[in-house]
C-alpha cells in the first residue's frame, strides 16, 4: 500500500520552512530530515516544519523530527512547528519536544517567534 | 437525525508490513465516526492503534508475522483488543529498550513511546503478556 507523502520547502533570506504532507512515519521522516540537513548544510538554523497537511504522525516520524532538533541544537539554531492538531500538540507536550522547539498555531505566528 | 449506536465488534487480520498499521488505524477510524467520537477522539483511537501495531511489528518477534485486531463497540466507548503471537515482553523488557537510546536531551529520549502514548491517551489500558504472545487491550469513551 502506497503511503501518498510530500514535502515542499520554501527557503527565505533567514528561515526556511518545510511543509510536510501525508503520513509521517518512518519514510517521510527520512526524506523531511534529508531535506532539513540540506538546509542546515547551507547555513539555515531556524526552521519552520509546518504539519497542517499531515493528518497522523506516528512516534518513529516523531523521534526523526527529535533528530532535526538536535541537529539545530548543534549549531544553536531553532525549530519551530505549527499546524498541529490537538492530538499531535497533546504527544509533542508528552514527548518533551515542546521544551526544545516551539509550537505555534500557523506559520506566521511561527515565523514571528524566531 | 437518529444517533443509532453500533453494538458490534469487527475482526481484523493484518500482516506485520509497511504502512499495514494504517489499515486497522483506519478501521478504528471508521468504527469511532459510526459512534459519534469527535475528531480528537477518533484520531487519538488511530495513534493509540498505529503505536500497538508498530510495537508488534518491531518488537514481537512473532513466525506467523501477523496482528490480531479485535474492535468492540459498545454504547458509549470503543475497544480495541490488538494481539501478536509473538514471544512476549515484561516490564523490565521494556525498561531496558528505552534506556538503551542516545539523545542529547534525557527527557527528550527517541523511541520507546508508543506504550506510553497509547496509555496517556486512552480511558483504560491493559497488556497481558507471556510466552504465546502479547495482547494490548485499551477503551476509549465518548464521554472522555
Amino acid at each position: 500500500m502506497a503511503n501518498k507523502f510530500d514535502i515542499q520547502v520554501r527557503a527565505e533570506h533567514e528561515y526556511a520552512v518545510l511543509e510536510t504532507a501525508g503520513y509521517l512515519n518512518d519514510a517521510l521522516g527520512e526524506d523531511l530530515s534529508k531535506k532539513a540537513q540540506e538546509l542546515i548544510e547551507k547555513g539555515y538554523t531556524q526552521l519552520v516544519i509546518n504539519l497542517e497537511q499531515t493528518a497522523l504522525i506516528n512516534s518513529i516520524g516523531i523521534s526523526i523530527l527529535i533528530e532535526i532538533i538536535e541537529a539545530l541544537d548543534e549549531r544553536d539554531g531553532t525549530l519551530n512547528f505549527c499546524g498541529l492538531s490537538a492530538t499531535q500538540e497533546r504527544t509533542f507536550r508528552m514527548m518533551a519536544i515542546a521544551k526544545y522547539a516551539g509550537i505555534f498555531p500557523d506559520e506566521k505566528a511561527a515565523i514571528a517567534n524566531f | 437525525m437518529t444517533n443509532t449506536v453500533l453494538k458490534d465488534q469487527v475482526c481484523l487480520t493484518i500482516p506485520m508490513d509497511r504502512d499495514m498499521e494504517l489499515v486497522a488505524a483506519k478501521t478504528g477510524s471508521v468504527l469511532a465516526e459510526l459512534n459519534h467520537f469527535n475528531e480528537d477522539q477518533t484520531e487519538e483511537i488511530q495513534l493509540a492503534i498505529i503505536e500497538t501495531c508498530i510495537n508488534a511489528f518491531e518488537h514481537s518477534q512473532s513466525e506467523d508475522r501477523q496482528v490480531f485486531i479485535k474492535y468492540i463497540v459498545k454504547a458509549d466507548e470503543l475497544e480495541c483488543k490488538i494481539t501478536d503471537h509473538g514471544v512476549g515482553f515484561t516490564a523490565e523488557d521494556h525498561h531496558n529498550r528505552i534506556i538503551n537510546r542516545q539523545q542529547i536531551h534525557t527527557e527528550m529520549r527517541k523511541r520507546g513511546w508508543g506504550l506510553e502514548i497509547t496509555m496517556n491517551l486512552m480511558d483504560e489500558f491493559n497488556i497481558e503478556s507471556g510466552e504465546n504472545g502479547t495482547t494490548v487491550s485499551f477503551i476509549k469513551r465518548t464521554a472522555s
